[in-house]
């Protein structure tokens, strides 16, 4: 009996405590090589050279792809932000719990977060390519990676909004303010960090997608004269040179790029999270 | 009074036709896969589409079998799952109930890095690492089922770790106690009463695992290969249905083109029955 309640005695418990840590030992492992590894190849090849003006053959600048990513994260959250906020204040503040409509729109957003980007790829080159002729452009790309970070933006918005307590808007109709002032003066205000959180996450998608964007926005490695111009981001130009094998010291200073910018998102959202649990 | 009333309504319309994107998108989205993919498959023959397993699109006449895609894809899932599953459950078990907050600290942020990595910088590091690994210890030519279901299984991680360790930490303190109560050590508490109590959750995380490994594209396709044939050996590679489309859209035209669509329709499908199953999961372990 002594032996049970104690760890470490009876055989099993042993094990299992070995099993788990030896399975957080190999996952934390992993993460720390894939950093490690990149930053050590690509850091001394994140020259100026690679950040200058035009891209050509010889030097594979990252600058273009860089421009095209700010331009392409830009153009979709101006498109899914608002949508997604409006959606989320529907479902949170307007719906009533046993709507019919309620019940499809959660359904339709779930499906979305779990289709696939190669899908996305397809329906933005059959849709906004094909259908609507934007050619390979920075806007057809746009628009499929809009839908694609419809559901993210929606979520983390609903729980922005459900986590702001209910005395706040009881206090504000008490003073007699509508639902509409409520809204805009007292709710989104204070969940303005979650809202954020979820944004940010959502530029982190946008600057790593890659097969959303091969058949929609194009591989033309300029800076792009206008939306109807085709563009890739860092990730597709990342995949031209992996997969052209010719400059694969670039290609891992472009995955260091990348590294930092997912480094910094997850500093930034991790921070508005805590900000907003401490509310 | 009457036009801030109107100003009211007005808006509460607004927001609902903002809400109603999502379904229209939806709509728009399965019309326009199964609009353009449904002539190939009426063309080529359901049969000889799904089942054949003779992918030539360049023959005279070309040949539109994607059943080595459909065998390839489900290969490199099941690998990623026998890979990831259990390491990633272990690593939730851990994190839920064995480790103190200052480690906690750490590993949290280890497991939200692993899920912001973009899968291109997956695919070059399995292409640079992996596939060398691959082709030292094990023969082939590096490019296999086997180097992609481990780099998938290392994609999948933060997937299952996140979900999983959600659903161990909403377990009841009482369903512990109770087992601790009854004489079990700490380990056999967790493994026997906890992740049990769990297993929806846990299976839910296993499904969206599934979800992302099945759909995975831009990595996969730089490890794992991309013959077109119906494999002998995990050492050898394959082309999985979402890198099918990727390799050949580029230049295909007509029913060449048609086919490709008609290969994401398959995979949407795939798609939709695991969010099917995801929907049941998770309706069940909201009911109890």
């Amino acid at each position: 009996m002594k032996n049970k309640s104690k760890p470490h005695r009876d055989p099993l418990s042993l094990l299992i405590r070995i099993v788990v840590k030896a399975a957080v030992a190999i996952t934390s492992f992993v993460l720390l090589f894939i950093v490690a590894y990149i930053t050590v190849k690509g850091l001394p090849h994140l020259t100026p050279d690679l950040f200058a003006y035009t891209y050509t053959s010889e030097n594979v600048s990252v600058f273009p792809a860089i421009v095209t990513t700010i331009l392409m994260v830009l153009i979709s959250l101006a498109i899914t932000v608002p949508l997604g906020i409006a959606c989320a204040i529907y479902l949170v503040e307007y719906a009533k719990r046993k709507n019919h409509a309620v019940k499809y729109i959660r359904l339709t957003t779930e499906t979305l977060s779990g289709i696939p980007s190669i899908v996305y790829g397809l329906f933005g080159l059959l849709f906004f390519v094909t259908t609507l002729k934007w050619g390979f452009s920075i806007l057809a790309g746009a628009f499929t990676l809009a839908i694609m970070i419809l559901p993210l933006v929606i979520r983390s918005t609903e729980e922005a909004l459900k986590s702001v307590p209910d005395p706040y808007r009881e206090a504000s109709f008490g003073l007699g303010a509508g639902k509409l002032r409520t809204l805009f003066k007292i709710i989104l205000p204070s969940a303005v960090p979650g809202i954020l959180a979820g944004v940010i996450l959502a530029i982190g998608r946008i600057v790593g997608e890659s097969a959303a964007l091969i058949y929609t926005a194009g591989t033309v490695a300029k800076i792009p004269e206008d939306v109807f111009a085709s563009g890739r981001t860092l990730a597709i130009h990342m995949y031209a040179l992996a997969s052209e094998g010719l400059h694969i010291d670039q290609a891992y200073a472009t995955a260091l790029v990348l590294l930092i910018t997912v480094f910094i998102i997850n500093i930034f959202t991790s921070f508005l999270a805590k900000k907003m649990t401490k509310g | 009074m009457m036009k801030k009333k109107l100003v009211e309504k007005g808006m509460e319309y607004l927001f609902l036709l903002a809400a109603l994107v999502s379904i229209v998108a939806v709509l728009l989205i399965c019309f326009f896969m199964f609009v353009n993919g449904f002539p190939a498959i009426k063309e080529i023959g359901f049969i000889q589409f799904i089942f054949g397993t003779n992918w030539s699109p360049g023959n005279e006449p070309p040949s539109f079998g994607i059943l080595p895609m459909i065998v390839g894809s489900l290969y490199v899932t099941a690998g990623a799952v026998i890979i990831g599953v259990p390491l990633g459950i272990f690593t939730a078990i851990y994190m839920s109930s064995f480790c103190k907050k200052r480690l906690y600290r750490f590993l949290k942020p280890i497991t939200e890095l692993l899920a912001g990595i973009p899968s291109i910088v997956y695919g070059f590091f399995g292409m640079v690492i992996l596939v060398p690994f691959i082709r030292v210890f094990f023969g082939g030519n590096g490019n296999s089922i086997l180097t992609a279901a481990l780099l998938l299984g290392i994609m999948i991680l933060p997937t299952i770790i996140g979900i999983s360790e959600a659903a161990l930490r909403a377990v009841p303190e009482a369903y512990y106690e109770g087992a601790v109560a009854l004489g079990a050590s700490h380990e056999r508490a967790v493994m026997f009463t906890i992740l049990p109590a769990a297993r929806s959750g846990v299976l839910a995380s296993v499904i969206l695992g599934i979800g992302r490994a099945i759909g995975e594209t831009m990595a996969v396709i730089m490890v794992v290969g991309n013959q077109a044939r119906i494999p002998d050996s995990i050492l050898e590679g394959v082309r999985t249905l979402t890198t099918n489309i990727v390799l050949e859209m580029g230049y295909a035209a007509d029913l060449h083109r048609e086919a490709l669509i008609a290969t994401g329709v398959v995979l949407f499908v795939f798609i939709l029955i695991l969010n099917m199953c995801f929907a049941i999961v998770k309706a069940k372990s909201e009911v109890r």
